[in-house]
């Protein structure tokens, strides 16, 4: 997927001045922040489950490269072929070979962000393979023009039942419905026979279990089983960093995941899906692949931002994010909303390439406190500003006036006499009333509030003359 | 007990009775207050800004002004969190540094839970009648778990009706350099804020950071409202007018 980062400004005040998509993410608090708030209160002990999950998290990414090994051995012996893709490019190849080798014409997918990151789709598209989204969020940006994805659990989060019924009824030409389960049984009905004459299906995976070989899928919509259970291929994509042990480590997980996501104690549908047909067996592909992607990953492992490996990808972060409440997915530019894509979006694309993501944070640590993972969100957006330093990406500006501010901050007379002018500016600009409308040194500020006017006279100044008087009394 | 007051750069700058009012509830509690007369700022927006350099340079003034002290005590969540959390990974690994942070970290608190956890204080000064909402300030409330103390504080006032507001706990789009950076987000986030304000139906909305006060402040102000913004400071100790010293 292209990257369209360096435009974020540009793009969240247009997404400010939306005032259809402002109603629509405010639905944010009620379809996730309160339902998750409600949900975890069913675990005896939520913070001492983040922990384990933590730990665990940390002591498989340890020994990333030994329990892939193990993944790739366990689904091997149990009939799947495990591809590795350094890149969305190679992810791309590897999948149009596949369906080459098959004979495919037509692929069903269940949601994939993998998928996203490399451009799947067009690549398809290009080589001569419909590829038919099928999770109703996922099937309604396509047929809206290939639009990108808001947010990772609940792509079209922008988008009203108004805007769905006026796209449906445009492309489907059947007369327009307003009730959300007709609208969904109308897309059932046109997914329907895609599910059925599909060769080959493509799904994501949340987790790899390396003791089995399985892969662990978490849905509520139920396509996922239909697109991997239902063609002769079924194609799995997904990170490298989603590999853990044990099933018992899927428990303590699955646990976390879906109350994080979406409040729910458990999914509509969870598969665990583990290797091809075998004689007999009705059910499952003929043949299973996997395509584990480092995509950026593997430089991170064991290094400064290797925390943000533990990601289990629910959205949590995005949900509870003053930003991304404001400004919604897609002024982020990429796969990733939210503070995970604010980390992970300059690690994937290139810190160059989306200066303004770090920055856009007020850290408030909302973010941390729900990660289920305990991924300190608001550490590495800092650790990426100070990269950005490092680098000389920030503007001159904001470098001199740091550097200044620093330089008066460590010389107190001087800094004495800056503050004692400061104050008596600003008060002159307030001229008597209460707050400044418009402050020249600050025009983002005054964008959309006043700058209240200081009392007067600095601490410094006023304290010392009380020293004083008490010191001649 | 001898108590290092760190003023913090907003209030010196823009709300010297905050600082006036730290000091008196400091004394009310039976501390000995000392105000190094060479503090500066604590490093955070440098720190926040990707620029460890500066806010290395800035952390070890303060280290050095406040090192003798018993405690350090800031009117602000966001001043003493960036000395309690911050220092000691700023030291790095300067032989001797982080141990003498790790020491200063451990004895600096935000006023209120200094008040309520260390120094105890039995009696505010203050008397204050009307109905408030408490604002919680981000740094305050997770990185330094400060939620029941000014709470406490303002209920030993009998004329102090709080009411809680919906999302007390929501950022106020503030920031630091953020609200300068991308001000129209500030400002809407800011604008949630005050919509929660305002349905709480208050006489004043109180809080324990300049960032915030002076955002909210700044934001009412633009919508017309008439909600005062009060510095828990200024409320417990009776120092709501400005001739007050």
């Amino acid at each position: 997927m292209q990257v369209r980062s360096m435009h974020f400004k540009a793009r969240a005040g247009e997404k400010l001045a939306d005032a259809q998509l402002q109603v629509n993410l405010g639905r944010a608090k009620s379809k996730f922040v309160d339902k998750r708030a409600h949900a975890i209160l069913d675990l005896e002990d939520f913070e001492a489950t983040r922990g384990a999950a933590k730990e665990l998290r940390d002591l498989t990414l340890g020994d990333l490269d030994l329990w892939l090994e193990r993944f790739e051995t366990e689904a091997t012996k149990r009939g799947a072929t495990v591809l590795w893709a350094r890149d969305g490019a190679e992810v791309c190849q590897m999948v149009i070979d596949i369906g080459r080798r098959h004979g495919v014409r037509k692929v069903t997918k269940s949601k994939s962000m993998l998928s996203e990151e490399a451009g799947l789709n067009q690549a398809l598209g290009a080589a001569g393979i419909q590829p038919v989204e099928t999770d109703l969020g996922e099937y309604i940006l396509q047929i809206n023009d290939n639009e990108p994805p808001s947010h990772i659990i609940a792509p079209v989060f922008h988008k009203s039942k108004e805007d769905v019924s006026a796209l449906f009824a445009r492309t489907h030409h059947l007369p327009p419905k307003t009730d959300i389960q007709e609208m969904t049984r109308e897309a059932r009905e046109v997914l329907r026979p895609h599910f059925l004459s599909a060769e080959m299906g493509i799904s994501g995976g949340n987790f790899l279990v390396a003791e089995t070989g399985s892969v662990a899928l978490v849905t509520n919509e139920g396509n996922g089983r239909m697109v991997t259970t239902m063609p002769g291929v079924h194609v799995v994509i997904t990170g490298i960093e989603k590999v853990i042990p044990t099933l018992e480590d899927l428990a303590t997980l699955m646990r976390l995941l879906p109350r994080s996501a979406t409040g729910q104690s458990i999914s509509n549908y969870f598969s665990l899906l583990t290797g091809t047909a075998r004689s007999g067996e009705t059910d499952g592909p003929a043949h299973m692949y996997f395509i584990l992607v480092d995509g950026g990953r593997a430089d991170m492992v064991g290094g400064e931002f290797a925390e943000m490996l533990r990601c289990i990808r629910c959205g949590a972060c995005m949900n509870h994010c003053p930003v991304y409440q404001a400004v919604g997915g897609h002024a982020y530019g990429w796969v990733y909303p939210g503070p995970m894509g604010s980390v992970l979006t300059p690690l994937f694309a290139g810190i160059e390439n989306a200066i303004d993501l770090p920055q856009a944070a007020t850290l408030c640590n909302q973010c941390g406190v729900v990660c289920p993972v305990k991924i300190p969100l608001p550490e590495l957006l800092r650790r990426l500003r100070e990269k950005q330093v490092e680098q000389r990406l920030r503007p001159r500006s904001e470098r001199l006036a740091l550097n200044l501010w620093s330089w008066v901050a460590q010389r107190p007379a001087w800094y004495a006499l800056a503050t004692k002018w400061a104050v008596r500016y600003l008060n002159w600009l307030a001229g008597g009333r209460a707050n400044i409308p418009v402050l020249g040194v600050a025009p983002e500020w005054t964008l959309g509030r006043d700058f209240p006017a200081p009392e007067g006279r600095t601490f410094r100044e006023l304290y010392a003359e009380r020293q004083a008087k008490r010191g001649a009394r | 007990m001898r108590v290092g007051l760190f003023v913090t750069c907003l209030v010196d700058l823009m709300r010297p009775r905050i600082g006036f009012s730290a000091l008196k509830l400091l004394e009310t509690a039976g501390c000995e207050v000392v105000v190094p007369a060479t503090q500066t700022c604590c490093g955070q927006p440098a720190y926040n800004s990707g620029d460890r350099a500066n806010a290395l340079a800035l952390a070890k003034k303060v280290l050095s002004e406040f090192e003798d002290c018993d405690y350090v005590v800031a009117p602000s969540g966001s001043c003493a969190g960036t000395i309690r959390s911050h220092y000691v990974d700023l030291a790095g690994d300067e032989p001797g540094l982080a141990a003498r942070m790790a020491k200063l970290s451990a004895k600096t608190y935000e006023l209120t839970d200094f008040l309520v956890n260390v120094a105890k204080l039995q009696q505010v000064p203050g008397s204050y009648a009307g109905s408030i909402t408490y604002h919680d300030s981000c740094a305050g409330l997770r990185e330094l778990g400060v939620k029941a103390q000014p709470r406490a504080l303002l209920a030993q006032m009998p004329g102090v009706r709080l009411r809680e507001m919906s999302g007390a706990e929501d950022c106020c789009g503030f920031g630091g350099t953020f609200s300068l950076k991308f001000g129209a987000i500030s400002a809407a986030i800011a604008e949630k804020k005050c919509a929660d304000i305002a349905a709480a139906d208050v006489d004043a909305v109180v809080l324990g950071d300049l960032g915030c006060m002076l955002n909210i402040e700044g934001k009412l102000s633009r919508m017309g409202a008439a909600t005062k913004v009060l510095h828990v400071a200024e409320v417990l100790a009776g120092n709501l007018d400005q001739e007050e010293r």
